[in-house]
């Protein structure tokens, strides 16, 4: 198959970036989106012309580097991540745009490689349970009903990958940091910092930078790890509950 | 040259050695803690909950990782499960049980006093893990579910869907993430080791680039921890993550860290088979998928018809055929190469030859559809998503792929290597699957190593190093660091006509063909030519592009292939040395009448430990004998 | 020696007294905009409530007219309080959406949206046309600036005839046409609007999800239709 790509360029943070036309030339049908770039650096490098950065590692759709703007879509179309997806997607001939990953708070590294240390720092404010390590009780001491156990594991398997916030015509980080405080939220062994948990991360978030949720769901139509929505609500649900304790406790 | 290797074991009773050697260990006082600046590299499972644990306990940590964030390490993509004895049960489990699989698995090559601890503290694992918040399955009363899996006749695994490897990781990147908040832990992402420092023989401190900005620069610790995996891309096919690199412990080899049974290589059988030439990477499919598929190949070789069109007459499902009582659950190794052996006969399918049936049509008319979507369904879309076809209507095709390492730096009972100063844990040490790891147990190492053996033995040392700080300002700092630079300069400098991605394809299918899941004296002797002469033209040839003041993904990877170059002559010496089969490494020399792996009990009892010689010469051998004081050396049978 | 990444990303800082730093919080101001959105939808239907009695004749929504009016000093604190809730809902979307400029420099080459609908992402236009379309309402209807025959209409029982304006109002098709047009664009504003109080409230939950979404956008329509019937059924005549 062969494919022209616009692939936005940029040499670093500073230096303005543009579009740059490639052809990708008898790309089998199998490769993935990955692949086909690589195919296409081979080709590059052997004109002594400087690779596409792009970032990626498992390729296996679990680690969330992976970040490419396929055609306006985060990872791409079809579920997963832009490792997962397959240039049998694509019709021969066509024209695919690909571009980074864009927020003011996900600023660039180089071509299509951004920095996502933003999501650290917003784990840092309050992203997990403090146990001090060997203090922990008996593990089945404590039940957790199947349902919410259930339940936090499919918030808990958000990847970090960012492509809520890159789909979000606001880069609202509110999936993502939903996905975490409903993941820890639902477990009993999370109720002692619930609340100031909501409140840190929604605080750091903002702080950071990203934009507001206006409920237009395009994080979760894109998410990889198909987070729901829901979690959202109850982000809201919780960091309201929380700022109502905050402000009568004080 | 002659050398000894102490492995520091406790001597007592094997139940009663770890909580001895932990009332008998050195302690550093909670105000002396912050005097000590550790340096941990990679930020995996062992790295992260070990960066978490040590800056907890008031310790001044750096960790560096090469990924983005904590969080992508290659833990994450860990899919079965993680053991532990806790015997939740009933059904028989114990510590000792899941000490003596775990031996029995790595046949008989490794120690028992660290296998022994590794089952204990299985137990305070799940517990810390439960508590972190990392949603396990559960059943309906709302206690933790279990699941058997890789071979075993108990039921210990405990899972959080097929994520696993990534809850846990997430547990502790957490952790680790609350550290840096409270300035214990200073995180360096985005940052590669490229050399570890020695001052007096004893490792005090790593050099560094900045994967964005390119710079070099020098960090001194009192101690330095590498957790940076494993091996497997010397494959350059492998199911390891694309950044997966042997450079921090290859440094540290030839800094005089002796590195331990680098020929046990793990290849797991089921993943996804080679499509073609451009693949970069290899997937995997679960080991579950075992449970309830059935392997076979046609009897005809080079059989053009496809798999619904073969009569059950002319099937021939060898697993259930030679291994009756375990049929398609064999473990990993003996799985592997028996389909490496059909398709050598010729009757492996798929276009490439490469490949057997993974079939689920018994299954799926035994359950119905709906129970095997419900178990396998993530992984039938995975395969289809890959591979465009339905494994409801047509079989998997399957083929083994390099997956783990249980090779590694040797390390003592401290975890401390033949450097002093410089730990090593979790799979970029040898020290708990001898040579083959059973399914759920990289996890439970990695954790075992980093929130519970290393925080408690690293002051075994520190606890000598008191007011023995030294600054990066000495010269030997200031050497290691012009070498690294001069390094990346002559890559930079060459300019050839191939890229690194030719280099290591060709080095990968040069060590896959010679040391992958068959070795023979011939082919290692001849794989021992061809690697030094492949490195030679790396040097002369390879075309790196850019400069080194840059985000520059070819430099990095041209770096690492470098290594690789060196390490795959290591792990074939070693293959070769090693005359025996066992575990994973199956030599061709070596096998019983019915074609099974044969151990030398005799003569290779023992733990190859190569010390780094120069660059051209050969590595020396150092020999760790194994002794085995509570479990009886068998043959292992799955027949 | 960490990577310093120069970030276009405006910086909030978080006032020590609780209630200000809930207002500067996303949530916190996206909270106040849902709640006074939550008291202009009930103003909305219960101006359509009343409206309606149209239907029922002169007499009754002259009366209703009345009785509204007799409230006297209450009316006004209605009033205030419906225009405080106006106010500060536009203040505070004026502000997120600032905001989430901000947060957004760049724009894709190529749109890629895949869930969101027009009508979400067209809140600030309909919610900026709605705004003048109050604006022009209040003038006609309520302080009768537009046309000067309004005030002195009376029905025989000497109230304020509302019935009569309406029709005086409404008979001119341009009129209505501004007011179908602006209704449409209320009905978008409230389409997208009612399902995202309740999930911005935090009261929403995957089984109640999909009820909301489509529950908001009937709800909508039957605000619209129930609008538009007045204009409607006074052009055809059906009302004189």
């Amino acid at each position: 198959m062969n494919f022209k790509l616009k692939v936005w360029r940029q040499k670093n943070a500073v230096s303005p970036g543009s579009f740059k036309d490639y052809d990708a030339k008898d790309i089998p049908s199998e490769a993935s989106f990955l692949e086909m770039l690589d195919i296409v650096n081979e080709s590059l490098t052997g004109n002594s012309e400087d690779p596409i950065e792009f970032d990626s590692d498992c390729r296996e759709g679990i680690c969330g580097m992976c970040s490419l703007v396929i055609n306006g879509i985060p990872h791409g179309p079809g579920k997963g991540t832009t490792c997962q997806v397959y240039m049998r997607r694509f019709t021969d001939g066509d024209t695919i745009w690909i571009e980074p990953f864009r927020a003011a708070a996900f600023s660039p590294i180089k071509d299509l490689v951004v920095d996502r240390s933003a999501f650290d720092r917003i784990i840092q404010a309050g992203g997990y349970i403090v146990v001090r390590t060997g203090s922990a009780p008996e593990a089945n001491s404590l039940p957790v009903p199947k349902h919410n156990a259930d339940l936090a594991m499919e918030a808990a398997a958000c990847i970090g990958c960012g492509a809520c916030v890159a789909a979000c015509p606001n880069s609202s980080a509110m999936l993502f940091v939903a996905a975490k405080v409903s993941h820890l939220g639902l477990l009993p062994q999370g109720q002692a910092e619930r609340e100031t948990r909501a409140i840190h991360m929604v605080r750091e978030m903002d702080e950071l930078g990203f934009g507001n949720c206006r409920n237009y769901y395009e994080c979760e139509a894109i998410c990889p790890a198909e987070i729901s929505a829901t979690f959202i609500a109850r982000l809201n649900r919780d960091y309201a509950a929380a700022s109502a304790q905050e402000a009568l406790t004080v | 040259m002659s050398m000894t290797l102490d492995s520091k074991v406790p001597s007592g009773p094997l139940e009663r050695k770890w909580s001895k050697h932990r009332g008998e260990s050195k302690l550093v006082a909670p105000n002396n803690r912050p005097k000590f600046d550790i340096i941990i590299v990679g930020s995996g499972l062992a790295g992260a909950s070990a960066a978490a644990t040590l800056g907890e306990l008031g310790y001044n940590v750096k960790c560096f990782c090469f990924q983005d964030s904590a969080r992508r390490a290659h833990s994450i993509a860990a899919q079965g499960g993680i053991n532990a004895a806790k015997n939740y049960q009933n059904d028989g489990d114990s510590v000792f049980r899941l000490f003596y699989d775990t031996i029995k698995g790595g046949d008989f090559r490794s120690r028992e006093a660290n296998v022994h601890r590794l089952a204990e503290i299985s137990l305070n694992i799940i517990d810390q893990c439960v508590a972190q918040g990392v949603p396990f399955a559960r059943e309906y009363g709302g206690l933790l579910a279990n699941r058997s899996f890789g071979g075993v006749q108990v039921s210990r695994t405990f899972y959080a869907r097929g994520q696993t490897g990534q809850q846990l990781l997430l547990g502790a990147y957490q952790a680790l993430e609350h550290e840096v908040a409270e300035g214990t832990v200073k995180m360096y992402p985005r940052t590669e080791m490229l050399d570890l420092v020695l001052v007096d023989g004893h490792a005090k401190g790593i050099v560094v680039r900045n994967l964005v900005t390119g710079e070099i620069s020098t960090h001194a610790a009192d101690t330095v921890v590498l957790a940076t995996g494993g091996y497997g891309n010397v494959f350059y096919l492998s199911t390891n993550a694309k950044g997966c690199n042997v450079t921090a412990t290859w440094r540290a080899h030839k800094r005089g860290a002796l590195f331990a049974n680098p020929c046990f290589t793990q290849i797991h059988p089921t993943c996804i088979p080679v499509s073609g030439p451009y693949q970069a990477k290899l997937t995997l499919m679960s080991e579950s998928l075992r449970n309830d598929g059935r392997v076979w190949v046609p009897d005809k070789k080079k059989d053009p018809r496809p798999p619904g069109q073969i009569p059950e007459s002319e099937r021939d499902y060898y697993l259930e055929r030679k291994y009756p009582s375990f049929g398609n659950l064999v473990p990993r190794d003996i799985a592997s190469r028996n389909a490496k052996e059909v398709c050598d006969e010729g009757r492996g399918v798929g276009p490439s030859g490469l490949g057997v049936y993974l079939d689920f049509s018994d299954a799926i008319k035994r359950h119905g559809e709906d129970t095997i979507r419900e178990r396998y369904g993530n992984l039938f879309e995975m395969y289809q998503n890959i591979t465009n076809e339905d494994a409801y209507k047509t079989p998997m095709r399957i083929y083994p792929a390099v997956h783990y390492t249980m090779g590694g730096l040797w390390v003592d009972y401290n975890l401390m290597s033949t450097i002093p100063g410089l730990h090593v844990l979790g799979e970029a040490n040898f020290s708990d699957h001898g040579a083959n790891r059973l399914g759920a147990s990289a996890l439970m190492q990695g954790l075992s190593d980093g929130y519970f053996v290393i925080p408690s033995t690293i002051a075994n040392y520190l606890a000598t190093q008191l007011g023995k700080k030294v600054s990066a300002n000495r010269p030997e700092f200031k050497a290691a660091e012009s070498e690294v630079r001069l390094r990346i300069n002559r890559l930079l400098s060459i300019k050839g006509k191939k890229s690194v991605t030719t280099f290591h394809r060709e080095l990968g299918l040069l060590v896959w063909d010679k040391c992958g899941m068959a070795r023979d004296a011939q082919g290692l002797k001849d794989a021992l030519q061809k690697i030094p002469a492949l490195r030679e033209e790396f040097w002369q040839n390879v075309n790196v592009l850019g400069d080194g003041a840059e985000f520059n993904q070819a430099l990095e990877h041209a770096g690492r292939v470098a290594d690789f170059l060196e390490f795959a002559e290591l792990m074939c010496l070693d293959a070769l040395d090693r005359k025996e089969s066992c575990g994973c490494h199956f030599r061709l020399e070596s096998q019983t009448k019915e074609g099974e792996a044969l151990r030398d009990d005799e003569h290779y009892c023992y733990v190859s430990a190569w010390e780094y010689t120069g660059p051209n010469t050969p590595a020396n051998l150092v020999m760790e004998p194994l002794t085995f004081e509570y479990v009886k050396l068998s043959q292992r049978s799955y027949k | 020696m960490s990577v310093a990444s120069p970030s276009t990303a405006p910086v909030r800082v978080f006032s020590k007294n609780p209630f200000i730093a809930f207002y500067q919080s996303s949530i916190g101001k996206k909270y106040v905009v849902a709640v006074t959105a939550l008291i202009l939808i009930l103003y909305v239907l219960g101006h359509l409530a009343g409206n309606l009695q149209i239907f029922i004749g002169p007499d009754r929504i002259n009366a209703y007219a009345k009785l509204l009016h007799d409230l006297g000093p209450i009316l006004w604190v209605v009033r205030i309080f419906l225009l405080a809730a106006f106010v500060i809902h536009i203040v505070a979307t004026i502000q997120l959406a600032h905001e989430n400029r901000l947060a957004k420099p760049q724009k894709y080459a190529v749109p890629g949206y895949q869930r969101s609908s027009t009508a979400a992402r067209t809140m600030l236009v309909s919610g900026v046309i709605v705004f003048c379309f109050v604006v022009y309402h209040l003038l006609q209807f309520t302080f009768e600036v537009t046309d000067p025959r309004y005030h002195q209409l009376r029905d025989s029982l000497g109230r304020h005839d509302v019935y009569r304006m309406l029709i005086l109002g409404f008979r001119h098709p341009l009129i209505s046409l501004f007011y179908i047009v602006g209704l449409f664009l209320l009905t978008n504003h409230l389409s997208h609007g009612l399902a995202s109080v309740v999930q911005t409230l935090g009261i929403n939950n995957r089984k109640t999800a999909n009820f909301v979404a489509s529950g908001g956008q009937t709800l909508a329509w039957v605000v619209f239709a129930g609008y538009v019937s007045i204009p409607v059924t006074i052009l055809l005549g059906i009302i004189k």
